[in-house]
């Protein structure tokens, strides 16, 4: 049973760096099966959806991606993709909603699209996260379009991602009265209804552990919903408790490493035992500071959820794979 | 006649001899060099850019420069060990500094810079306007994009009133003659961290817009310049956002039309200043994929901008490993142990090593594509502390390693 079952929007954000595209891929691939639909949204314009999938360039329409990691029945979903950018979204949504013909073509003519989408302050994380929404809650304007299960989207970094979804404070300040303020505090709704969730992507590195902690805090204040923390590039556990404290006291039994060496039909060599001795000391310094930081990822109060460090590189495959283990530990 | 090509046989494909490549990057001699009075560290998020922008700093404040570090957003306790916690847009010394040089330190406050550049740029009155006004509050301390312009608007005029040799001579404004003789700068962690090449630019194109132009219609003359087609705008603006809306809008254009001029004249001093001989940019990156494609990215657009480009730092390198077992053959040994038991230390220890290699491997196998397209590009490459850096000492140890890679790495 997933922890997230009546979440219709999945918002995944982290800290540069800590593979948030990587997390929201696997996650939207981990929540379709069963036949469900799940879009996968982009808004941050790098095509990050396109190269992870290994598809072309994707445009301002829905396209079916792949499918979804099957459950053990075998039951398949379908992954869709949709990468929106702000200026398509404002001509969306003026034909959606004023019907505008004329007015429309002039404001593009005037330049007024290009002014709003690059220099009014604010209107564009309103616009792309207003299809956001409009993907998750779609209504008559929009005919025959797919209705998702979920929509997952690889959302802005954390330092942004309270700024990006307080749709509510950034344009009631601009917009007092009219449409858009009603609208704006329809989304806000949304973000801050049990049918969103915001999860944040760490490593367990201090930056990103502290990013995480401050991001918490500021989704909490502006009444977001958080959700899990997913902790990415984890390091294998493959020495035990006991091995790892004599790996960094420089204790490590050399006869023991010699025997086992011996015993898997390689050749021992001081060199070798020493490079290896070497290799597990500095493991086991990382390992010590993971572990006091994923104590204070436990403190948060948050569902956590662990993904290891894939030594190859992140591929289809190993999407996939990560599917599996966030399904496995009751993300999707 | 057939001609003896095998003297000469020019070898194609991967394993064929690249063009010559750059040698390893200098940093030392970078930072010894007098010459070069700016530093702009750039990169994507999450690659340890300011880091390496104060590493940098303090290296060469230790060598004898007189440096100020500029930094965007630091970590909380790295921006304690330097004393910059207070957000206070002035540089502050960082104390500790060890040797005949001196270290200022300041955070951006992008707001606040903002706000100066329009009390410096419009007459009291006015000022008092545009800073009351909602459009500009969202714009000041909201929009992507404008700490980016700050950034540089702080560089410009750190460089305008403390270094010497700056605009004819005598720096302006300072107490002494010459305040600092090197100016680090980090960028803002995004792709749009360049976009203040592009500043002088956007800031032309959208004064000159056709938007623009019409919104300042009704302050400059008479009703009539106004089209029907512009009526049919406002109109529907109204319909969608309220008529409250538009006039914020429309104060907010007109006043800040008579700050732009001054604002954009200096966004080309800048910009120029960027492109002189006394500046030398670095792209930070780590050994990702992503972070390499945007280095890549980062290269190319300074070369096509004509911008001093001193090399590439690649951090949290992962070390190399210490013995030269294959990975295949640690896995396949590993797997005739027995993992629970007697042989679960030695499996474990076979088994880290061969994720050892495997990284390793990737790593530089990224770094050979990034080399291959970029040859002349000189590459440090820093390997990976176990912790993160936050105070001096840190700073100094990552200074060293930087130093070292200039030997070492080729």
């Amino acid at each position: 049973m997933s922890d997230w079952a009546r979440v219709q929007l999945h918002v995944v954000t982290g800290k540069g760096g800590t593979g948030k595209s990587t997390v929201a891929s696997a996650l939207a691939l981990a929540l379709a099966h069963r036949g469900r639909n799940v879009l996968l949204c982009e808004v941050e314009g790098r095509q990050g959806i396109a190269r992870m999938f290994d598809v072309d360039p994707l445009p301002y329409q829905e396209r079916r991606l792949t499918t979804g990691l099957p459950d053990a029945d075998g039951g398949k979903g379908v992954v869709h993709a949709l990468h929106i950018d702000a200026e398509s979204a404002l001509l969306e949504y003026l034909s959606m909603y004023y019907r505008l013909g004329r007015a429309g073509r002039a404001l593009d003519r005037f330049g007024v699209i290009e002014f709003a989408t690059t220099i009014a302050p604010g209107v564009r994380d309103v616009l792309l996260s207003g299809k956001v929404y409009e993907a998750v809650q779609r209504n008559s304007r929009n005919k025959g379009a797919i209705e998702y299960d979920a929509v997952v989207l690889d959302a802005p970094p954390t330092g942004r991602i309270t700024q990006f979804l307080n749709v509510g404070g950034e344009v009631g300040g601009l917009a007092k009265v009219g449409p858009v303020k009603t609208q704006s505090d329809t989304m806000m709704k949304l973000f801050q209804s049990p049918q969103t969730a915001v999860h944040l992507v760490t490593l367990l590195e201090e930056m990103p552990v502290q990013e995480t902690i401050d991001g918490i805090a500021e989704l909490r204040a502006a009444k977001l919903r958080v959700g899990g923390v997913v902790v990415n590039m984890v390091r294998s556990r493959d020495l035990s408790a006991d091995d790892l404290a004599a790996a960094r006291a420089g204790t490590l039994d050399r006869g023991r490493i010699e025997a086992g060496i011996r015993a898997a039909g390689i050749d021992v060599t001081p060199a070798l035992v020493d490079g290896l001795v070497h290799e597990a000391r500095e493991h086991a310094e990382r390992r010590a500071l993971e572990d006091r930081l994923s104590e204070v990822v436990g403190t948060l109060g948050v569902p956590t959820y662990e993904l290891p460090r894939m030594s190859g590189g992140v591929d289809l495959g190993a999407l996939y794979e990560l599917a599996a283990l966030l399904r496995g530990q009751g993300m999707a | 006649m057939a001609r003896r090509t095998t003297e000469h046989q020019t070898r194609v494909g991967p394993t064929s001899p690249s063009a010559r490549r750059a040698d390893p990057l200098d940093v030392d001699a970078l930072l010894a060099d007098r010459r070069t009075n700016i530093i702009v560290c750039c990169g994507s998020g999450g690659v340890g850019k300011t880091t390496s922008a104060a590493a940098l700093a303090l290296r060469a404040a230790e060598q004898g420069r007189k440096v100020v570090v500029l930094t965007i957003d630091p970590a909380r306790r790295l921006a304690q060990s330097m004393g910059i916690e207070a957000l206070d847009n002035t540089p502050r010394p960082v104390s500790g500094v060890a040797g005949p040089g001196s270290l200022d330190a300041m955070m951006l406050d992008m707001k606040r810079t903002f706000d100066e550049v329009v009390e410096s740029q419009a007459s009291p009155e006015k000022a008092k306007q545009i800073l009351a006004n909602p459009f500009y509050i969202a714009l000041s301390s909201s929009f992507a994009g404008t700490q980016e312009y700050m950034a540089m608007e702080k560089l410009g005029q750190l460089h305008r009133e403390h270094v010497v040799g700056a605009a004819g001579g005598r720096p302006r404004g300072s107490k002494d003659a010459a305040t600092y003789d090197l100016i680090v700068v980090d960028t803002p962690p995004s792709r749009s961290a360049l976009d203040f090449l592009d500043a002088p630019e956007r800031l032309s194109s959208f004064l000159d817009g056709r938007f623009v132009r019409l919104m300042l219609a009704p302050a400059r003359g008479p009703a009539k310049l106004m089209s029907a087609g512009f009526s049919l705008i406002t109109n529907a603006l109204t319909k969608i956002l309220g008529a409250q809306f538009l006039k914020d809008l429309q104060m907010f254009v007109s006043a800040l039309d008579t700050v732009f001029g001054g604002f954009r004249q200096r966004a080309q001093q800048t910009y120029s200043l960027l492109q002189a001989r006394g500046t030398a940019f670095l792209v930070v990156a780590a050994p990702e994929p992503d972070a390499l494609r945007e280095a890549a990215y980062f290269v190319e657009r300074l070369s096509e901008d004509g911008m001093p480009l001193a090399g590439l730092i690649v951090n949290r390198a992962s070390p190399a490993p210490e013995s030269a077992l294959a990975a295949e053959e640690a896995l396949a040994g590993a797997g005739r142990l027995d993992s629970d038991g007697e042989g679960a230390l030695a499996s474990g220890l076979l088994r880290l090593h061969a994720d050892q290699v495997r990284l390793v491997e990737r790593e530089r196998g990224l770094r050979e594509r990034f080399a291959a397209a970029h040859p002349q590009v000189p590459t440090a490459v820093v390997p990976a502390l176990a912790g993160d850096v936050h105070d001096l000492e840190g700073l100094r140890r990552i200074g060293d390693l930087l130093a070292e890679a200039s030997r070492t790495t080729g």
